[in-house]
């Protein structure tokens, strides 16, 4: 695959975050508003300043004018992009090409979602006319596929697997308890975690994140620019997204032990970025914890455990946040629900505060240690039929 | 005599996975039940797809490589009007579209009538009902849910002789309102019950009468007597009534499943069928309306049908079967009980356009192999392995068995019968499906365990039925296969 990356191309200036949760009194537009405006601070420009836009949402409204018509923005283009539970970093990875192409200097990504306005329990994907054959699955009965053929395939008694991903939801809302942005703002015993009701196989209600509201939006400008607006921009060092072939609901051969197209997406990241030891380089990564079994897995697939040892790893600790590798400092999905099209910017908003020191009590030691480069990761669909985004973004430009 | 004569070359007999004590009805209404247990549909099944369950064993009795002509479907409770019902019947069996269907629905003995055409050719008759009635009340005691199929042909030279041929019958047709049920309700009222039976009685003898007089035999020539009809009293009169030898009279299995309407008869003659021995004489007296006599004589070639065991029997099917249901869930099931729904949004209907086009795949299981073998589930273009495109070959999966590979149990998912047990299975022979498992303990569900795949309703939505296929733990010792494959 001629995957050439942009590496040090372009550089985020600015992001924004709104608060995530159930924002009652917030509309879609009040949402956008708020994150665009909270970008456009952070990198001191006006909305007039911003050349064009990239605005991800699945299902919270159709077309650029669903940013243009709040924002009031002047005739200029945007961009709506879908691509499943990866839309907000699709709207990055595109904004991202079109300031490397030189189209233009300064772009917004910008994603949103409306997840409590529906009054559904879960996530529900509006899918056009069918023949009534398709997948009647939930999301949460698609990746619990996951926890007893990985127990199986390793030897993982069933107890331990559930304290396994106990443990990843006990992490990653101990992380949540120190954001002020997370819906869910407090740690949660292990006992409460493994003891929830089941949702779907071995999946109970603490293993799945949770439903919210919420938006996030970049400020991207060419590297060479980059100091005009920040004494410490990111760097994009990678991005890459691949869409599977969807074979394995179809092919025996498919065990539910990983996702393929995390596999190849991270290989095409790190060969962008120049990563050879992802878990040694990186000084922390978010990845999408949107069930914890699939949190375990993607341990494994972006390179940060051995194959069969990712479980050994969660239990030793290996990915707090005080750990060898911190995986989602933020809280993660679990701490703040995924508003689709809003996740994957919000996980570059972590790295942006994380790699420039700002995160107050949830501040990793690794990035005062040296270590300069930050991995966000989205997957969208399930085991077996998915599509993968993987980032790498850094505080400084490699040499 | 028999050779040259069309008659049965196969039949099925599908009775649903549930039953319902009866004692359940008088514990929850603290009236009501009686003794003995009724069949029960489940929550996914209707008329049609009983029928198609049926069919699809009958077929598999027949043997290898019969085709109908056409398919006669009755049932007093259609899953359309104006639709015709039989096409999908017609469709999940894979027949070929000049193969017609037909539907001869509403009155009870309209099961008789489409069953007596079908039995003058190669053509398959299938007869479906479910049948219920208001909370407490008799009928919803005394019902019952099945269907039957029987498979007609001559003898063929290539393994499709008739192991049963009609040798006379009569009707005594008469118009009284006994039972009514007008279009659109959902359960039937009755006549005061002894109008019925004097009504039925002298029909009875009339019609019995005149069939023994046209096959020139006596009561006593008589084997087999099978006595059915709605109207339970009338039933249990008829045959003293007829002068008929009450030692000849078989049980009518209400007991133990239920008066399945339209079915019974049917599903009663797959009961003696299942035991008879050659040159013996059945009668079958339906009360419906008027009585019709049927006279049918089993052959030699019964004997040898038999030992290849094809498919289950009705007393197999009677014994090897769940009788915990629950009282409430079947209300659910029957619509007399409307419970809270999941809050999650109600499933689309399936539109008409894609379901047309992939009408071999949704309504027969049929995927698409490609040069190497490999099976994809639904069919694509384009194989997987290769990349090749429109190098396939259609493959139906419908009758090949299959294995769970893994399976979870969802608790979230939208069904009128919660939690949705969804598994991943691989078929014999290669291709890999996800599908729901149906007539199934969510907690005795293992990877490994062996499955067959089954029609069933999925959901109804504006009017429009979702047929599609689901997975059952396999019958022990029987495997689909009607020798159909594509």
């Amino acid at each position: 695959m001629a995957s050439h990356g942009i590496r040090d191309k372009v550089a985020i200036v600015g992001l924004g975050c709104t608060n995530f949760g159930e924002h009652w009194d917030k509309s879609t537009d009040d949402l956008l508003i708020d994150a665009s405006n909270d970008a456009l601070a952070s990198a001191g420009v006006a909305l007039d300043d911003v050349d064009a836009f990239w605005l991800g949402t699945m299902g919270s409204g159709l077309s650029g004018m669903t940013l243009s018509r709040p924002l009031k923005i002047d005739h200029k283009p945007v961009t709506h992009v879908e691509n499943y539970c990866a839309t907000g970093s699709e709207a990055f990875r595109n904004a991202c090409y079109a300031v490397a192409s030189g189209a233009y200097d300064v772009v917004m990504a910008i994603g949103v979602e409306k997840l409590k306005d529906s009054g559904y329990m879960g996530l529900v994907v509006p899918s056009p006319a069918h023949d009534g054959t398709g997948s009647q699955l939930t999301a949460p009965a698609s990746f619990s596929f996951l926890a007893p053929a990985y127990a199986e395939k390793y030897g993982v008694d069933p107890q331990e697997m559930k304290d396994v991903m106990t443990r990843i939801a006990w992490k990653n809302h101990r992380n949540g308890a120190l954001n002020p942005r997370a819906q869910f703002r407090k740690e949660v015993p292990k006992e409460t975690i493994a003891c929830s009701p089941l949702v779907a196989g071995p999946l109970g209600i603490f293993d799945c994140s949770g439903v919210s509201d919420g938006s996030a939006a970049a400020i991207i400008v060419r590297a060479e620019d980059a100091h005009r607006y920040t004494d410490h921009p990111v760097y994009v060092k990678a991005l890459s997204f691949v869409a599977g072939p969807a074979t394995g609901p179809i092919d025996p051969s498919y065990d539910y032990t990983s996702f393929t197209e995390v596999v190849r997406s991270a290989e095409d990241a790190y060969q962008q970025a120049g990563i050879t030891d992802p878990r040694a380089e990186l000084a922390m990564a978010e990845v999408h914890d949107c069930f914890t079994p699939t949190e375990l897995v993607l341990m494994e697939d972006l390179g940060f455990a051995e194959r069969g040892f990712g479980w050994k790893e969660v239990l030793a600790g290996t990915f707090d946040l005080d750990g060898e590798l911190p995986v989602n400092p933020d809280g993660g999905l679990k701490s703040f629900g995924h508003p689709i099209g809003a996740s994957g910017l919000r996980m570059l908003f972590e790295c942006w505060t994380q790699l420039r020191g700002e995160a107050g009590e949830r501040q990793i030691a690794s990035v005062a240690a040296g270590k300069t480069k930050a991995l966000t990761h989205n997957l969208g669909g399930g085991p077996g039929a998915c599509v993968s985004f993987v980032s790498v973004v850094g505080s400084e430009p490699d040499a | 005599m028999t050779a040259s004569m069309t008659g049965i070359v196969g039949y099925g007999a599908y009775l649903p996975y549930w039953r319902l004590d009866r004692a359940a009805i008088g514990a929850a209404l603290g009236a009501g039940g009686a003794k003995g247990f009724r069949s029960v549909a489940s929550f996914d099944e209707d008329t049609t797809s009983m029928a198609v369950e049926a069919s699809r064993r009958a077929i598999t009795a027949a043997g290898e490589g019969y085709t109908p002509y056409a398919v006669w479907f009755s049932t007093t409770v259609p899953a359309y009007l104006d639709k015709t019902n039989a096409t999908a019947i017609h469709a999940a069996l894979g027949l070929p579209s000049s193969a017609g269907a037909y539907d001869a629905i509403g009155g009870l003995r309209s099961g008789l009538g489409a069953m007596k055409v079908a039995g003058t050719s190669t053509m398959l008759g299938v007869v479906s009902d479910v049948r219920t009635g208001l909370p407490g009340g008799a009928d919803e005691a005394a019902g019952g849910d099945a269907s039957v199929a029987m498979c007609f042909g001559k003898s063929s030279g290539d393994g499709h002789e008739p192991i049963a041929v009609e040798i006379g019958g009569a009707a005594a047709v008469a118009e009284f309102t006994d039972r009514w049920r007008t279009p659109g309700e959902s359960t039937s009222r009755q006549w005061e019950e002894r109008f019925g039976e004097q009504a039925y009685l002298p029909l009875a003898e009339e019609a019995v009468a005149a069939a023994l007089k046209g096959a020139d035999l006596e009561p006593s020539d008589l084997d087999h007597v099978i006595v059915t009809g709605l109207h339970a009293r009338a039933v249990r009169s008829a045959p003293r009534a007829c002068g008929l030898d009450p030692s000849t009279v078989v049980d009518d299995l209400t007991a133990e499943i239920g008066n399945t309407g339209a079915a019974h008869w049917a599903l009663v003659l797959a009961d003696v069928l299942d035991r008879a021995g050659p040159d013996q004489t059945i009668a079958v007296v339906v009360l419906a309306d008027g009585v019709d006599v049927r006279l049918w004589r089993t052959t030699g070639a019964i004997t040898s049908y038999r030992d290849r065991h094809a498919v289950p029997t009705v007393r197999e099917q009677i014994d090897a079967t769940r009788t915990d249901l629950d009282y409430a869930r079947f209300l659910t099931w029957r619509g007399f009980l409307h419970r809270e729904p999941p809050r999650r949004p109600e499933p689309d209907r399936p539109a008409s356009p894609p379901s047309l086009r992939t009408h071999d795949w949704k309504f027969g299981l049929v995927g698409s192999r490609d040069e190497t073998g490999f099976v994809h589930l639904p069919p694509a273009r384009v194989s997987m392995g290769s990349g090749a495109v429109d190098r396939m070959e259609p493959v139906r999966m419908a009758d090949t068995p299959a294995t769970i590979a893994t399976f979870t149990i969802d608790r979230l998912a939208y069904s009128m019968s919660p939690p949705v047990v969804a598994a991943v299975v691989d078929f014999d022979g290669g291709g890999r499906f996800q599908c729901e498992l149906t007539d199934v303990d969510p907690d005795a569900v293992k990877i490994g365990d062996r499955v067959e795949m089954t029609f069933r309703r999925l959901y109804t939505v504006d009017g429009i039925h979702n047929y599609f296929w689901k997975a059952r733990p396999a019958a022990t010792g029987h495997e689909i296969g009607t020798g159909k494959g594509n």
